[in-house]
């Protein structure tokens, strides 16, 4: 079996009986096996468990009741909650726990027939741009094993762009699916704030929390998407909005825009570029020629995203995580001498340094007489930038960007330097402030490390980004480029 | 120096839904330790929370009751704290922006009157669970079946000046939810507590003095006593020259104190925010308005209308109106023909003393409301005496029969046949020439005497007036 194999042809082999998903998933078992001590992309593999989805699903495609991911391999990130098998989260605190119930937007792929392969190292609690906040060790970028993946959802993007699984979840709070996407080469999309259901999904920072999918293009992102999204009643902010288009989508080729849309630049997103300029400008023409139109937008609060998005997914961040106290699941230390003891050993010893910052500045940033300064004023910030895309979505259809200041980056290099970590950021964290779509593509290299493009839609636009994601990589071969060492 | 109390009460009112406010396990009483907390009271990873509704329809409820506004818009915020019988490490509450805003109560007092009481904020949030600290050597049980019960907490105004009137003002709140259905009332299980916040001043003064926070009391007498102790407390303290220090205290009822459990200088800041798992609560008007139409006649229409149009004393008013089925039974007396202050009489006298005595409630009185105006109805025909229609009580109690049977069997009938009567008095008047000469010497008195014979003859069942006509009459020199 081939790796690599696009989404739709896995899906006709297996409907024709040419391979069974056993087979198909047998074989991407194998590949996680062999690489795993190079990449370290899983932190669970079940294998009885994916063998058995698998036999369900051949039994399914036998009987003809198949949907469009009937026994299709698929990786989920380990911050969604798989009933029966560990969801760890990346964390020391959770490194035993398992839920007694499933994700909704696993269950919604499970009940699809899809297979899961097991679950992708991540940073601890979601928190970091590279994947070295794990409690379960790094995961090395693909291209280059001393670079890291990108990161929140390192271990799912690095899958994905390795040829370990044809699809892999993740989720994005401030760019936890299309930073990793960019770096590791591969197509990832988060979708608008309440589209796919946070149930079962460890919460890092509520508002800004979305899950999403990683995969090898638009069309097949579009596909898993399709089945993960729509409203659950278990999740009181998941929107209550049918989006027959997206519903519809099945295993069918995305098609092109009906219109070539409007594309907005924003000028605040090209400045602080490293890398990328020319690709990105190559990708501009590439879609004019595809009959995009281009036009400036200006997004004048773009530079307010990293602090306020920091202060509110810190201020969330420190109340969510602080049911991990040691007294009903989760890590709990040995002996503890008082109730004091115990929360501050277990909370010590269960979380490492970057999580134990987050909940530290977001203590802060909601403690009394710094409330208003911090909390207060980031919620108005966020606000103006929310109004700054709503202005520029008057005038364009979708805005054009880059994914990340740079390509993937030496491990080590920012450990040390926590603000240069957080400004990897800058160009993801303002769509994760207003809510809404945004998808990274590859739009091609520097340096041999894959770049990334990223499109931003309105709320409830992801039928404009992913058509127009799709148009793009109907002209360009970019998302089909694979590292040597695993083509 | 004169001293004046100033009370205000937080009334924590437990919603009577099926279950939580955030998730769909059973709010019921009782059921083994943590067998009633799904993965949301547990606070697990990943899951959320989602109001139920029905909470949300008790809290616009109780607000329409109160004559509050309703805020189209409320909030859920995270109140941050640790405690092991918190699982989430917050409590969902509204802090800010809560679903009911003023309104007022109008409390009928112990004596018949009435005072109005003012309702600063009423606002929903989720209860704690249990921490059972004996129960382990050593160590601390937590009982999660309680976690995320819904609750309303009512916030009066300073308006009470009075141990008796904080506990009137407790026990009418206590009326008014069970007239609305939206908590059980059930003291014993915790369904209603309150703390209350007291402070004292020199009669007359225009600022309040340092209050003190006494916390979870859950009986209406506690109340009483427990500010009262507290007011007495504070008065020494100031008259010997102290000063009151702003904190927490508990009312110790077994030795009949308050305690001080913190100050508030140590109190923890709770870093509210908006819970971001939630969206505002909103209320429009079709739902105000379906809400409006459940409403039942409440406690003070139906005191008043009692005074008004039945003709009862402010204080039976208040008496038959604070439970509703009380109301309920009285109102069928009423209906079926009972005269209304008789029916009044034998509800708050008979009736009540019975039912206290075995035990039972009201729903359940083996005396049905027909069969207390059949009651009355002989009474008032004059085929009962007072006397025999306490017999006849008890006869319908033990389920003798009706009315008219009872009175068959038992003889209860009045004897008012004047011929018979007539007869028997002479024989008593003829039996005791002694009694009749002291009263024929002038000593009114022994009129008592020859109708106390004539009773006894009789049995009880003789017409008291006509036997008084008639011993008139025989006793004439």
């Amino acid at each position: 079996m081939q790796p690599f194999t696009p989404l739709a042809e896995l899906a006709r082999g297996l409907r024709d009986r040419e391979f069974s998903s056993r087979e198909l998933t047998r074989s991407f078992l194998d590949r996680i096996r062999d690489h795993s001590a190079t990449l370290n992309c899983f932190i669970t593999v079940d294998e009885d468990r994916a063998l058995a989805q698998a036999d369900a699903a051949d039994q399914r495609l036998a009987e003809g009741s198949a949907t469009a991911l009937t026994g299709i391999p698929i990786a989920h990130k380990d911050v969604f909650c798989t009933a029966g098998q560990r969801t760890t989260c990346g964390s020391r605190m959770l490194a035993n726990f398992q839920a007694p119930y499933d994700a909704t937007a696993v269950a919604r792929l499970d009940a699809a027939g899809a297979v899961t392969l097991g679950k992708t190292n991540m940073d601890e609690f979601a928190m970091g741009s590279s994947n070295e906040n794990s409690h379960f060790g790094p995961v090395a970028n693909p291209w280059d094993p001393a670079r890291v993946p990108g990161g929140s959802s390192g271990g799912s993007a690095a899958a994905v762009a390795a040829g370990l699984t044809p699809l892999a979840t993740g989720t994005d709070t401030g760019g936890s699916i299309r930073q990793p996407a960019a770096f590791c080469g591969v197509t990832g999309i988060k979708p608008t704030y309440g589209r796919v259901s946070r149930y079962g999904m460890v919460a890092f920072a509520s508002s800004l929390d979305q899950g999403g999918v990683f995969a090898a293009s638009a069309a097949e992102a579009a596909v898993a998407l399709a089945v993960m999204s729509g409203f659950d009643p278990l999740d009181s902010t998941s929107a209550d909005q049918v989006d027959p288009w997206l519903n519809g989508l099945g295993d069918s080729h995305l098609a092109a825009p009906a219109e070539a849309p409007v594309i907005g630049l924003p000028r605040q997103y090209f400045e602080g570029l490293q890398d990328g300029g020319a690709a990105l400008e190559d990708a501009r023409r590439t879609l004019e020629e595809a009959g995009c139109r281009f036009v400036d937008v200006d997004l004048p609060h773009t530079d307010a995203a990293i602090p306020a998005y920091y202060i509110i997914a810190g201020a969330e961040a420190s109340t969510n995580l602080s049911r991990y106290d040691g007294v009903r699941f989760g890590h709990r230390c040995e002996n503890p001498r008082s109730l004091e003891d115990l929360y501050r050993r277990s909370r010590t010893e269960g979380f490492g340094a970057e999580v134990k910052r987050r909940i530290l500045t977001g203590t802060y940033a909601l403690s009394v007489g710094y409330f208003d300064a911090y909390y207060l004023k980031a919620q108005k910030l966020r606000r103006l930038i929310q109004n700054d895309f709503l202005a520029a979505f008057g005038s364009v259809d979708l805005i054009l960007a880059p994914t990340t200041p740079g390509t993937a980056f030496p491990q080590g290099d920012l450990t040390d330097d926590p603000v240069a970590m957080y400004q990897q950021d800058i160009f993801t964290t303002p769509a994760s402030l207003a809510g809404l779509p945004a998808m990274s593509v590859p739009c091609g290299f520097a340096d041999g490390l894959p770049l990334g493009l990223q499109l931003i839609g309105p709320h409830f636009g992801e039928r404009a980004v992913l058509e127009t994601a799709a148009l793009y990589q109907q002209h360009t071969d970019w998302h089909t480029r694979h590292p040597e060492a695993y083509a | 120096m004169s001293w004046e109390a100033v009370i205000g009460l937080e009334v924590h009112v437990q919603l009577a839904t099926r279950s939580k406010i955030f998730s769909g396990a059973s709010t019921a009483f009782g059921a083994e330790p943590n067998s009633q907390a799904c993965a949301v009271d547990l606070g697990l990873p990943g899951v959320l929370p989602v109001v139920n509704g029905e909470a949300v329809r008790m809290a616009v409820k109780f607000g329409l009751a109160i004559g509050a506004e309703i805020a189209p818009f409320s909030v859920f915020d995270r109140k941050n704290y640790f405690y092991p019988d918190l699982p989430k490490g917050y409590q969902i509450s509204q802090f800010a922006h809560p679903i009911v805003g003023r309104g007022e109560l109008a409390v009928a007092m112990p004596d018949g009157s009435e005072k109005i009481v003012g309702i600063t904020r009423a606002h929903l949030e989720e209860d704690a669970g249990k921490s059972v600290h004996d129960a382990y050597a050593g160590m601390t049980g937590i009982d999660l079946n309680r976690a995320g019960t819904p609750l309303l907490e009512v916030v009066s105004e300073p308006d009470i000046r009075t141990p008796e009137e904080a506990a009137a003002y407790f026990r009418q709140m206590h009326t008014l939810v069970r007239y609305l259905g939206i908590c059980d009332g059930n003291l014993a299980e915790g369904s209603m507590r309150c703390d209350a916040n007291v402070s004292v001043r020199e009669r007359g003064a225009a600022e309040f003095g340092v209050r003190t926070e006494i916390k979870n009391i859950n009986s209406f007498r506690f109340v009483e006593r427990a500010i009262a102790y507290e007011i007495e407390r504070q008065i020494d303290v100031l008259e010997s020259g102290g000063r009151i220090v702003r904190e927490t205290r508990l009312y110790d009822h077994e030795r009949d104190e308050t305690r001080s459990m913190r100050t508030k200088e140590e109190s923890d800041d709770y870093r509210y925010f908006p819970d971001p798992d939630l969206l505002p609560v909103h209320i429009d008007q079709a739902l105000l308005e379906a809400v409006r139409e459940e409403l039942p006649e409440l406690p003070a229409a139906r005191r008043h209308r009692y005074v008004e149009t039945l003709g009862l004393s402010a204080y039976d008013a208040g008496w038959l109106t604070q439970e509703p089925e009380t109301a309920a039974y009285f109102e069928a007396v009423v209906a079926a023909g009972g005269d209304a202050k008789l029916s009044a009489n034998w509800v708050m006298g008979e009736l009540s003393a019975a039912l206290n005595r075995d035990e039972r409630a009201i729903t359940d009185s083996p005396v049905t409301p027909d069969q207390l105006a059949g009651l009355i109805a002989r009474l008032q025909d004059d085929t009962l005496s007072s006397r025999t229609a306490k017999t006849l009580f008890e006869g319908l109690w033990a389920g003798e029969g009706e009315v008219d049977e009872i009175i068959e069997a038992r003889g209860l009938k009045q004897v008012s046949d004047t011929g018979e009567l007539k007869a028997i008095v002479e024989r008593v008047v003829a039996d005791n020439p002694g009694q009749v000469e002291q009263f024929r010497a002038g000593k009114d008195k022994v009129l008592g005497f020859f109708v106390g014979q004539v009773m006894k003859a009789t049995q009880g069942k003789a017409n008291p007036k006509q036997v008084n006509e008639l011993l008139q009459e025989a006793l004439k020199p």
